[in-house]
């Protein structure tokens, strides 16, 4: 019964989040903190801290992090399942319909101005995070003298790998984690 | 479209990569996944990826697993897709689930802390990389309403916080008047 209503409820999270892992996050706390009582709003601030800290969609680490503290493992797997079966359907009915008509010259052309926009919606989350690395802070807290020169360092470095050779993002993700964190390690800064 | 099964380990070990290696919410996916499924094993074209995550932005759920499920079905059909999911909710179940049993010993950990604080120079990295390359080809369009509608895009999303949502319904509308005015031009030049 509780993982009939577990699974009901990510079912919901799953199809009302539009628009990005944020907007689960609100809706995650509407099913399992105020409408079943499921988790406190302590263990629910718990659950943002470690979705954001790990990788992962956040719905999806939510779904997990919910699903082991109420009923362990058939909890994850059914949370998730929830969350994910309306993407399911609504995308695979979508990605049928792009390539059966994407050829045609009308839907081209009204693809092509959605593409600028998406070029944009990417270099603004990157951006953001860009942000976050060198001061810690949203754009408008920024304080210029707070920047972080290790940060800084690894950022412009990295670019100038990634466009220099062939090498995969992973790499660079993961190897400017382990650099920067000597860095500070050796700075005694850790 | 030609299913090809024999892609499906390829996949599978792809996706499950990138969803082990992203912080940071949806769009730094779908820059490893540009870099991946693009760049790296040809798969995709630049503009389907484009076209990709549009539909992904505009459809509910999480956007990985939205872009996983489209990709997927592009390789091989819905096994493609189940493929793809599979690869992409693997990672976080089994980290988040480990996770959740030490959950004092990993947030009070000092290093785990700083490694993602500067992790995050290195994502921002890998986004610039792949936005470069995809404004370039936007201003290689040389058509003035699209790079307008990418820099204009970028102010109202970045400085205004207007949502993804909303830029991009407003370019849909934008490219519907588009195709309508094309279509009068092509009546004009037949008659």
């Amino acid at each position: 019964m509780l993982l009939l209503k577990l699974f009901f409820a990510f079912i919901q999270v799953g199809l009302f989040s539009v628009g990005g892992g944020y907007a689960a996050i609100p809706l995650i706390q509407e099913q399992i903190v105020n409408i079943y009582g499921m988790m406190t709003l302590e263990e629910f601030s718990d659950l943002i801290t470690v979705a954001e800290m790990t990788p992962g969609p956040i719905s999806i680490n939510s779904a997990t992090f919910v699903g082991m503290r109420i009923a362990g493992i058939p909890g994850v797997l059914i949370c998730s399942i929830g969350c994910i079966i309306p993407s399911f359907c609504i995308c695979l009915t979508l990605a049928h319909f792009y390539y059966k008509y994407r050829s045609v010259s009308g839907v081209q052309i009204v693809l092509g101005s959605l593409r600028p926009a998406v070029v944009a919606l990417i270099a603004s989350a990157g951006a953001s995070i860009l942000m976050l690395g060198l001061f810690q802070a949203e754009l408008k807290e920024v304080v210029l003298g707070n920047i972080r020169y290790v940060e800084l360092g690894i950022f412009v470095i990295a670019l100038w790998i990634l466009r220099k050779y062939k090498v995969s993002a992973i790499s660079i993700i993961l190897g400017s984690g382990i650099v920067g964190t000597i860095i500070y390690a050796l700075l005694g800064a850790v | 479209m030609k299913k090809d099964y024999s892609k499906l380990w390829t996949l599978f070990r792809s996706m499950f990569v990138l969803s082990a290696c992203t912080f940071g919410g949806g769009f730094v996916i779908v820059s490893l996944m540009k870099k991946k499924f693009v760049e790296e094993l040809k798969w995709l074209e630049e503009d389907e990826m484009l076209d990709v995550t549009a539909i992904t932005q505009s459809a509910p759920g999480p956007l990985p697993v939205n872009a996983s499920v489209i990709i997927g079905y592009r390789m091989a059909g819905v096994v493609g897709s189940l493929t793809a999911i599979l690869g992409t909710i693997l990672p976080p179940m089994i980290i988040i689930s480990v996770i959740s049993v030490f959950y004092e010993q990993f947030r009070t950990n000092p290093y785990i802390a700083t490694a993602l604080q500067v992790m995050r120079a290195g994502v921002a990295a890998v986004i610039f990389d792949v936005v470069i390359n995809l404004a370039a080809n936007v201003f290689k369009t040389k058509r003035a309403l699209y790079i307008g509608m990418m820099i204009i895009a970028f102010i109202a999303t970045y400085l205004l916080d207007v949502s993804a949502m909303i830029v991009i319904l407003t370019c849909l509308g934008i490219g519907l008047i588009d195709l309508v005015l094309t279509l009068r031009k092509k009546k004009k030049e037949v008659v």
